[in-house]
C-alpha cells in the first residue's frame, strides 16, 4: 500500500513529462516519417546529405568549443570564488549575476552583442576611431558561424558557475590539512584529492554545457540570417521556407538526428560515470 | 525581418489554433448565409461574375443580406489594408471580421481547412504566388467587372486567382552615410564595406529570393537564370561587403544595416524611424512579385466574398493600394483613366513602367530554387 502511494506521487510529474516532452517529441520526429497518412522513409536521406552532415559537424564543433572553454573558464572562476568569504559582497554578486546570465540568451543577447560589437556597435566604433583597429576588416564575422562563439560563451560561463560551484564548495578544508599532515606538498592535494573528486562533477557540467549549446536556437537565429550553418537553423529553414525550396517534413528527420547525437553523448557520459564510480566506491 | 511572413509565422499557434479551438467553439453562431441572391434563384457559391447575380446591384444586395465578410492575414499597416477594409465597410455597410492579421499565406489555407463548414472560415484569401499556385482546388473562379483591364499574365484564365498588388524590388540605404548607388556594381566599392544585407535567406524568404533574382537581372542574368545573382553575392562577400544579419526596422534605425534589398513598401516604411533612409530602384529590369486575390470555394459568405473581389479591383481600392506604396495590378488602367495622381504613380512605381517588369513563372521559380539550394550555402559558408 505504501509503495502504491509512493508511486502515486510520481503521477503528476510523469504526466507532465509525457504530455509536454515525450508526446511533442514523438509528434515532431513523427512528422518526418509520415506522408499522406502512411509511414515513409523517403525523407531519411536528408540526414546523410553533405550539407546536413556539415551542419551537424558545425553544431558539434560549436557546442564542444563553447562547452570546453566555458567549463575551463567557469571552473577557474569557481575555484577563485570558493576562496572568498561566503557572505562577502563579491561572491554574492558573482553568484547572483551567474544565475541571471545563465538564462540570458535569445534575441536579447543577440541584440546586446549587435549594440556592442556589431559593425556600428559601441566597442567596434571605439576601437576603429580611437585605436585604428577594424575588427571587421575582412567582413562582419559576428553574423557568421565563428561569431556565435562569443555570445554562446556569455551564457556558458555563468551556467558552469552555477552548476559546478556547489561541487567545489563541497571540498572540505580538512582534506587539504590531512594531505599536509601526511607530508604532501602544495600540488599533491589538487593532484591526488581535489581533481579526482571534482572530475565527475566537471564532466557532468561539461555535458550540460554541450547540450545547452547544441540545442540553442534563438541566439543563432537572431544573428545569422544567411545560410543554415548549424542544425537548429536547418530545422528553421525547413519549417519557415516560403519560396518552395524547403520541405517541412525534413524538420522531423533533422530533429531525430539531434536526438541521436545527444543519446550518443549521454551514453558516453554514463559509461564514464560508471568507471569513476568503480574506483570511488 | 520586416517581412509579413515572419510576423505571420509568429502567430501560428496563437492565431490558427486559438481560432480553430476556442473562437470557433465559442462563437454564438452568426446567422447562416442565405446562399442566394435577391430572387432566390442564384446560388452565390457558384456565381462566376456579377452577371450571374443579375448585375452589380443584385450582387450588392445579396452581399448586404449576408451582412458579414471574413478576411484573414491582412495587417492594417500592410499595403494600406486598414483603409481598404474600412472603405468596404463604409461603402456597403457590411461588417468585415479580420482574423489573424499576422498569419502567413500557408496559414490562410490551413485556417480554411480547419474551419471548413463553420461561419468563421475565411471568405477570401490574399496569398503569395507559391501558395496560391499549389492550392487552386480551394478557390472559386470569379471574374470581376474590371477583368478585361487586368493583363492576361496577371490572372488565372477562369479567375481562380488574380494578382492584386505588388512590391518592387528596391535598395534602401542610409543617405547620411552612403552615396546613392546608381548601378549594382557600385555596391562592391569600399564605401559599402560590411553594409549590404538581404531581407532573409533566398532559400527561405520570398523577399530575399526576389533580391537575388533582381540582382541577377541587373547583372546579365534574369528570371531564367539566377546564376549571375549568386555570383554577385559571392563577389560581395569576397569584398567583405555582404552583411549576413537579418535587417529589421531596429537594425536600420541603429545603422547596423546601412543598405538593404527589400520590397519597396518595406523600405519606404523603414524611413518612418530613420529619416535619412532612402529607397531607390537600380536602372535596368525591375523585379516585381504580385500577391494573389482568391475566393474560398467554401466561403461562408459567398456573395460578400465576390463583392470584396469586385472592391479590391475597383478604381477606389486600387488607388488605396497606391497610397500604401504598393503597386496595384491595374496601374496602367489607372494611369490611362487619369483617375489618380500622376505623381503618386511615379513615386510608387519609381518611374518604372510595366513593360520593364519581370516576375518568374512556376518553372523559372523551380529552376531558381534548385540552383539556390545547390549554390547558396557555399556563398554564405
Amino acid at each position: 500500500m505504501r509503495k502504491f502511494l509512493a508511486a502515486l506521487g510520481l503521477v503528476p510529474f510523469t504526466a507532465y513529462v509525457v504530455l509536454f516532452l515525450i508526446v511533442p517529441t514523438l509528434i515532431a520526429v513523427g512528422s518526418g516519417f509520415t506522408a499522406d497518412g502512411g509511414l515513409t522513409l523517403e525523407n531519411l536521406p536528408v540526414l546523410f546529405a553533405p550539407e546536413t552532415l556539415s551542419a551537424f559537424w558545425a553544431s558539434i564543433w560549436l557546442s564542444a568549443v563553447t562547452a570546453v572553454v566555458g567549463a575551463v573558464v567557469g571552473a577557474t572562476l569557481c575555484w577563485a570564488l570558493a576562496a572568498l568569504p561566503e557572505q562577502g559582497p563579491l561572491r554574492r554578486v558573482v553568484d547572483a549575476a551567474s544565475s541571471v546570465l545563465a538564462q540570458f540568451g535569445g534575441v536579447m543577447l543577440a541584440f546586446a552583442f549587435i549594440a556592442t560589437i556589431g559593425s556600428q556597435g559601441l566597442i567596434t566604433v571605439l576601437l576603429r576611431e580611437r585605436l585604428g583597429t577594424d575588427i571587421y576588416a575582412d567582413g562582419v564575422w559576428l553574423y557568421e558561424l565563428p561569431g556565435l562563439v562569443l555570445p554562446y560563451l556569455y551564457f556558458q560561463v555563468p551556467l558552469m558557475v552555477i552548476t559546478f560551484l556547489p561541487a567545489v564548495l563541497a571540498l572540505r578544508p580538512g582534506w587539504a590539512e590531512a594531505v599536509a599532515t601526511l607530508g604532501g606538498r602544495g600540488g599533491s592535494y589538487w593532484l591526488r584529492v581535489g581533481i579526482p573528486i571534482l572530475t565527475p562533477a566537471f564532466l557532468g557540467s561539461l555535458l550540460l554545457l554541450f547540450a545547452n549549446a547544441f540545442s540553442s536556437y534563438a541566439t543563432a537565429a537572431a544573428l545569422i540570417s544567411q545560410g543554415s550553418q548549424i542544425v537548429p537553423l536547418k530545422i528553421r529553414a525547413a519549417l519557415i521556407g516560403e519560396t518552395g525550396a524547403s520541405l517541412a517534413s525534413n524538420a522531423g528527420v533533422l530533429a531525430l538526428g539531434m536526438i541521436v547525437v545527444m543519446t550518443i553523448v549521454m551514453f558516453g557520459y554514463g559509461r564514464l560515470m560508471a568507471r569513476t564510480a568503480r574506483w570511488q566506491g | 525581418m520586416t517581412s509579413r511572413v515572419f510576423y505571420r509565422r509568429a502567430a501560428l499557434t496563437a492565431g490558427v489554433l486559438a481560432l480553430t479551438g476556442a473562437l470557433a467553439a465559442c462563437s454564438p453562431g452568426a446567422p447562416a448565409s442565405e446562399g442566394g441572391g435577391s430572387d432566390g434563384s442564384v446560388d452565390a457559391a457558384t456565381a462566376t461574375s456579377a452577371a450571374d447575380f443579375g448585375g452589380m446591384d443584385a450582387l450588392v444586395e445579396a452581399a448586404k443580406a449576408e451582412g458579414q465578410l471574413n478576411v484573414i492575414a491582412l495587417p492594417e499597416d500592410w499595403a494600406n489594408y486598414g483603409e481598404i477594409i474600412a472603405g468596404f465597410e463604409e461603402k456597403y455597410g457590411i461588417t468585415v471580421n479580420s482574423a489573424s492579421p499576422d498569419a502567413s499565406s500557408a496559414e490562410e489555407i490551413q485556417a480554411a481547412e480547419n474551419l471548413k463548414g463553420q461561419d468563421t472560415a475565411p471568405d477570401v484569401f490574399d496569398l503569395g504566388a507559391a501558395v496560391a499556385l499549389t492550392n487552386t482546388d480551394k478557390f472559386a473562379p470569379y471574374k470581376v467587372e474590371k477583368w478585361d483591364e487586368i493583363p492576361a499574365e496577371n490572372k488565372e484564365s477562369t479567375g481562380l486567382w488574380v494578382n492584386n498588388y505588388s512590391g518592387i524590388m528596391s535598395l534602401g540605404y542610409d543617405a547620411d552615410k552612403l552615396s546613392e548607388p546608381k548601378q549594382v556594381d557600385d555596391l562592391l566599392g569600399s564605401e559599402f564595406k560590411g553594409a549590404v544585407a538581404l531581407n532573409g535567406d533566398p532559400t527561405q524568404a520570398g523577399a530575399a529570393f526576389a533580391a537575388v533574382g533582381s540582382i541577377s537581372a541587373l547583372n546579365g542574368g534574369g528570371i531564367d537564370d539566377f546564376g549571375p545573382g549568386i555570383d554577385f553575392a559571392q563577389k560581395l562577400r569576397d569584398a567583405g561587403n555582404f552583411l549576413t544579419v537579418d535587417p529589421t526596422p531596429a537594425t536600420i534605425a541603429s545603422g547596423e544595416t546601412p543598405a538593404v534589398f527589400d520590397w519597396s513598401f518595406n523600405n519606404i516604411a523603414a524611413a518612418a524611424d530613420k529619416p535619412s533612409w532612402k529607397t531607390t530602384v537600380l536602372d535596368g529590369p525591375v523585379y516585381v512579385s504580385f500577391y494573389n486575390e482568391a475566393i474560398n470555394a467554401d466561403a461562408p459568405n459567398p456573395a460578400a466574398a465576390r463583392l470584396w473581389q469586385e472592391w479590391i479591383f475597383s478604381d477606389e481600392a486600387q488607388a488605396l493600394f497606391l497610397e500604401g506604396n504598393a503597386v496595384p495590378v491595374r496601374i496602367d488602367a489607372l494611369k490611362e483613366a487619369g483617375s489618380v495622381d500622376e505623381q503618386l504613380i511615379e513615386q510608387v512605381s519609381f518611374g518604372t513602367s510595366s513593360e520593364d517588369w519581370i516576375s518568374p513563372d512556376q518553372a523559372q521559380t523551380d529552376a531558381a530554387n534548385a540552383l539556390l539550394s545547390e549554390r547558396w550555402a557555399a556563398v554564405v559558408k
